[in-house]
């Protein structure tokens, strides 16, 4: 019997790959084991203190670029709430522009135009083989070579350009600005039907209608006819030129802007050749055939081209998505306020919980990259081919 | 058969390296001695206090711990290792054992004594924070500074007394956190902060070195206390005595009147603590663990803390700092040493 069971591990595929694999979890599982044991062990040895009481105890410092309100009384919890809303700020700017740039400079590589299609060829292969890091610094040492603070450029009225950010009004919501909002939303609602009607007409009738264009008349013209009958009520807040810096408005800093240019040009050379290798991927008698069919040119790129190359390029764009997010991080190198650099850093350096302080930093990137994943595998199944094929 | 026998050895790997990790900790004198030099945390560049000079040499008064630390432990000023650390690594990289000794203008506080496992040896520069502005702006006192952009190195105690001290007065200011010394002399005089803020030490070396000196000022204002000392991991009293009374030696020896140049001399001294500290009397050096003449080393290779000061930051460089605190305590400063018996 026992000889049996020997016999069975050693000549039985299925028991012997079973046996592999139990052991190969067991040896992987006691590995982790020894290092988290052996990690508490020197830690305690070397007197340093371990857990995660820090969170609840005053930071101690300040951070200027923020999204909610901090000081230095407030807590390391906090701190890493500022960070992670300044992350996730930089990510979807980021996310936006590059996917805008990227896109545009995808089509111009494709198009005939000799002197637009090289210096697009150019800015592609300049921008995604020298490191985002070397950019992002780029960017900032031009910004902080804008005009001082004193000696500020006026764009405009009460926008001011300035190596300590730009500066602009503010708007400051005063009563009757609800029902502004409302007949926005009105109008949002009021175009979704609007569409669904003339899509409509259009399948019984023949008839095409601007649907575009009307539609964004409805959805300006509607609120701003609201905000004068309310009597225009949104102020404006001014920065003024107060002692040392300006008083009152909105900035966007320096190190915002150093970060936004340099992760979205880099990425947007990635993504834009991914945009032309979706478009190249769509076969050339699809256009042919809509050109047959007598369609104009911006018609087929919007009808035909397009919605098939999306199946090719929405896969490598979720990764350069991600890539734009982790990125972000870089953000230390020029004092971007994000979640490596407060909480992962100065939190880290003022309480000396790496290990701890670390864990959370990763955990959230994981977090923030799944969810970017499932959202972009959501939108790839619904431009997928639908159908019975 | 061969899958189960990689296995085995993968298994056995690991079981090698688990004990490899436990068993490197040994007493921190053998480790520094059986590598033969002696890795000293140091600044990443501020001029006085741990630099390299045109030469690549390293300088500085914190430098010159390390090289007395070296000179004790091998005889040999020039056994050292420098590792460049910025105010955010320096404690991880202590703590990992990457470096020996932290030389690197830092302050002793409570919590880093005690909760981040370091222990504080001694104090080698009396410090305290100061604001540093460009003179054209016109301002007087700290306390004029209210909606100020103020660049600040992360990870510093210098961050939070900012943090405290303009909360306290009622002010606001806007923190441009930059890494190093260097990058908030950049930020500084690109005009991105109006103030720069750290040891009022780190100011003057800054200032020093800028275009035109003379149009920056440094505020009277010392916001804080900031003892700069070396630091060592926490758990090995041997080695924290070594470093601890390497800069004791230096300052005894300023006491005693021992310089480089006058140590030989000295040798035949009849004063009982010259004897003591010069190995001459012998005994003082084993209690440490070191040879009987590591203090003249010290003093023959490295020199005195007077000597050190004025040749780093004092008066004769081209920081001109005066002693102030950092004088002996029979010269008006608080410099005090332990007795050497």
């Amino acid at each position: 019997m026992k000889n049996n069971f020997i016999r069975k591990i050693i000549f039985d595929e299925r028991s012997r790959s079973l046996l592999i694999q139990t052991l190969t979890i067991g040896i992987f599982a006691f590995i982790i084991y020894i290092l988290v044991q052996q990690t508490a062990y020197n830690l305690d040895k070397r007197g340093i203190s371990s857990g995660f009481d820090f969170l609840n105890m005053s930071a101690g410092y300040d951070i200027s670029i923020r999204l909610i309100s901090f000081t230095s009384e407030d807590t390391h919890l906090r701190a890493y709430f500022v960070g992670l809303l300044n992350t996730l700020l930089i990510a979807i700017c980021g996310c936006f522009l590059a996917t805008i740039l990227g896109f545009l400079v995808g089509i111009i590589r494709l198009s005939s135009n000799w002197l637009f299609k090289n210096i697009a060829y150019v800015y592609v292969e300049f921008t995604r083989n020298v490191p985002v890091l070397l950019q992002i610094i780029l960017y900032y040492s031009i910004l902080l070579h804008l005009p001082q603070i004193k000696q500020a450029i006026v764009l405009l009225d009460n926008f001011y350009l300035t190596n300590r950010g730009f500066f602009m009004p503010s708007p400051v919501p005063k009563e009757g600005f609800g029902i502004v909002i409302a007949s926005l939303i009105f109008a949002i609602i009021a175009s979704y039907f609007l569409k669904k009607y003339l899509k409509k007409r259009q399948e019984t009738t023949g008839r095409q209608y601007p649907i575009f264009l009307m539609n964004s008349t409805l959805i300006i013209f509607i609120p701003v006819f609201f905000y004068y009958i309310t009597g225009m009520p949104i102020e404006f807040d001014n920065p003024v030129l107060k002692g040392f810096n300006f008083k009152g408005g909105m900035v966007v800093r320096p190190e915002f802007l150093g970060m936004l240019f340099g992760l979205s040009i880099y990425t947007a050379a990635f993504i834009s050749e991914t945009v032309r290798s979706g478009i190249i991927s769509v076969s050339k008698g699809q256009r042919e055939a809509s050109k047959a069919l007598g369609l104009k040119n911006n018609l087929v790129m919007r009808l035909v081209i397009i919605p098939q190359a999306l199946r090719v390029i929405i896969p490598p764009l979720t990764s350069q998505y991600l890539n734009l997010t982790k990125n972000s991080s870089l953000g230390i190198a020029i004092g971007y306020a994000d979640l490596v650099h407060g909480f992962g850093g100065i939190s880290l350096n003022q309480t000396g919980r790496a290990i701890e302080i670390m864990m959370i930093v990763m955990l959230t990137y994981l977090s923030i990259s799944l969810i970017i994943s499932i959202f972009m595998n959501i939108y790839n199944k619904s431009v997928q081919f639908k159908g019975n094929a | 058969m061969t899958k189960i026998k990689s296995l085995l050895i993968a298994l056995l790997l690991s079981l090698g390296v688990s004990t490899a990790i436990a068993g490197s900790h040994g007493s921190t004198l053998d480790v520094v001695k059986e590598r033969g030099k002696l890795m000293c945390g140091s600044n990443t560049g501020l001029a006085g206090f741990g630099n390299p000079n045109d030469a690549g040499v390293w300088e500085g008064i914190d430098v010159d711990v390390c090289r007395a630390v070296a000179a004790a432990v091998f005889g040999d000023a020039s056994k050292v290792e420098y590792v460049p650390t910025t105010s955010k690594v320096r404690f991880t990289v202590l703590q990992s054992g990457e470096i020996d000794v932290l030389s690197r203008n830092t302050t002793w506080t409570v919590s880093r004594d005690s909760d981040l496992g370091l222990d504080f040896v001694g104090v080698n520069y009396y410090d305290g924070q100061g604001f540093m502005v460009k003179s054209s702006l016109g301002v007087s006192s700290a306390l004029d500074l209210d909606g100020a952009s103020v660049c600040i190195q992360v990870g510093t105690t210098t961050e939070m007394n900012l943090a405290d001290y303009f909360t306290f007065h009622g002010m606001s200011y806007e923190s441009v956190p930059v890494e190093t010394n260097s990058e908030a002399d950049a930020a500084y005089l690109a005009g991105r902060c109006d103030v720069y803020t750290t040891d009022a030490s780190g100011l003057w070396a800054s200032r020093a070195g800028y275009p035109n000196p003379s149009e920056h000022v440094v505020l009277p204002e010392i916001i804080s206390k900031e003892p700069l000392g070396p630091a060592v991991r926490h758990g090995d009293s041997q080695w924290a005595d070594i470093v601890g009374w390497s800069l004791n030696a230096m300052i005894i020896g300023e006491e005693l009147g021992i310089t480089s140049a006058n140590v030989d001399d000295m040798k035949g001294s009849a004063n009982p603590e010259v004897k003591r500290l010069l190995g001459v009397d012998a005994g003082y050096g084993a209690m440490l663990g070191l040879s009987d003449d590591w203090a003249y080393n010290v003093l023959k290779q490295v020199g005195n803390y007077a000597e050190s000061f004025e040749r780093n930051v004092g008066m004769g460089s081209n920081i001109g700092i005066a002693r102030g605190l950092n004088a002996l305590y029979k010269d008006g400063g608080i410099l005090y040493a332990p007795p050497f018996r």
